[in-house]
């Protein structure tokens, strides 16, 4: 049953739950843009530094996107909301949030590439299921969004395919990779969780089918995987950070990716 | 003043994409809606990519460009960005598509299901062979991939479809 469409209005028991919904979406992406540029100049050749700067340029699009929906909804400017929202605000999955490996952009950055690529892949999975069921939202706003964002994040997800594929073919980076796996799996939980609002989001048709992304997104990881000799590790769902409950690397992310921003937050840039 | 719809569009044939200064932005598919309202014309766009960086320099000449061809004052053209409509590499017109083939960067191949992979034949724009191969999905913008054409030993770009 298809749900009526909501044009602008939303019914205040379910304003909420758009509220949320839109957080997670917009915070994914901009936690998801920002590991991504860290990599500028540092990627393991230079195509792939070019690659990467277009992935990250698109998502940071598609966040400012979703802020931009919330904003038209009163929550204030977006840019206000990517930068000055403490961290306990933040409804971002876990995942994204992680640092891409030992040291910092500036000092001895030793980043780890399995990991990035495990994570990428993970995250893009997940975001092609969440956005086919959003092209069928009920929040009119967030479907034309969705409809737009699905033809980039196509090409997102074959690119990390192809490292993957290529990776696999070496036994030595399918060692990382594999380990990268692993790794990636112990934070997972909450990727597929829609937090607080599950219930409303589904009945109100915003998010069609919110619980099960989990399952959805395990099966289509585990499938890719298996075909390149790779394994996966089931995780259990949990909804850590779409509750606010976050690492310290997401701290230390905010800081440095607003510290201009919030020197002055008045300036016009 | 006569607001004619017609040279608004003519005028916006000359307004160019920045990062592909031969194909302009109504040959990209870029313009949505034209509408003229008694105060002024207002000029709906739609972006190709969401985060795409040129959308603003886009906008103020598209502005400048309606102002000057139709000598009305600066605050009688609009420019709006809409996104009710998703942009997709079918919008290219006949022209955008040899004009971009004469920049240099192949036109968005018919791929059926949209998707360009690397075993989805692609001429050279310089050569015209089809013996290319995809080197990077990801070219120097978003919207393009990297190929090498073995018969002409020149690497080009090829605009993804979406």
């Amino acid at each position: 049953m298809a749900a009526q469409p909501i044009d602008r209005d939303v019914k205040p028991e379910w304003r909420d739950a758009l509220v949320d919904l839109l957080f997670q979406l917009a915070d994914d992406d901009l936690l998801v843009a920002f590991r991504g540029s860290e990599w500028l100049g540092l990627a393991p050749h230079v195509e792939e530094d070019v690659a990467l700067s277009s992935l990250a340029q698109d998502e940071m699009g598609h966040a400012a996107m979703y802020f931009g929906l919330l904003e038209s909804l009163g929550l204030g400017s977006r840019d206000d909301l990517a930068h000055l929202r403490p961290v306990a605000e933040r409804r971002n999955a876990i995942m994204v949030e992680l640092k891409n490996g030992p040291g910092t952009y500036l000092e001895q950055p030793h980043y780890d590439w399995a990991f990035t690529i495990a994570r990428a892949f993970c995250y893009d999975v997940m975001e092609s299921l969440r956005l086919e069921r959003l092209k069928s939202s009920s929040y009119v706003p967030l479907r034309d969004v969705a409809r737009k964002i699905s033809g980039e994040e196509k090409y997102h997800l074959l690119h990390h395919q192809i490292w993957i594929r290529r990776m696999a073919l070496d036994p030595d980076a399918k060692t990382r990779l594999q380990a990268a796996f692993h790794r990636v799996a112990q934070d997972a939980g909450d990727l597929g969780s829609t937090g607080a609002h599950t219930a409303i989001l589904e009945e109100s048709g915003l998010l069609p089918d919110a619980s099960g992304l989990t399952r959805a997104w395990q099966d289509q990881v585990q499938e890719f995987l298996s075909l390149q000799g790779l394994s996966w590790t089931p995780v259990r769902e949990t909804s850590t950070g779409r509750l606010g409950k976050h690492t310290k690397d997401l701290e230390d992310a905010l800081d440095t990716l607003s510290e201009v921003y919030r020197s002055d937050p008045l300036a016009r840039w | 003043m006569e607001k004619n719809p017609d040279q608004v569009m003519a005028a916006l044939t000359q307004v160019m994409d920045p990062e592909i200064p031969r194909v302009s932005i109504v040959d990209l598919g870029m313009v949505e809606r034209i509408s003229v309202v008694p105060d002024a014309i207002v000029i709906t766009l739609i972006p190709t990519y969401m985060g795409c960086p040129a959308t603003r320099l886009i906008a103020e000449r598209a502005q400048m460009q309606v102002k000057q061809a139709l000598q009305l004052p600066l605050d009688m053209v609009r420019v709006e960005w809409s996104t009710d409509v998703a942009w997709t590499t079918d919008r290219v017109t006949e022209t955008g598509r040899r004009h971009l083939k004469e920049f240099g960067i192949a036109p968005p191949p018919a791929t059926g299901n949209t998707l360009l992979t690397p075993d989805v034949p692609v001429s050279c724009p310089l050569c015209g062979a089809t013996t290319t191969t995809m080197e990077n999905l990801f070219g120097a913008t978003a919207c393009r991939s990297l190929y090498y054409c073995r018969q002409c030993k020149n690497p080009f770009e090829v605009m993804k479809p979406t």
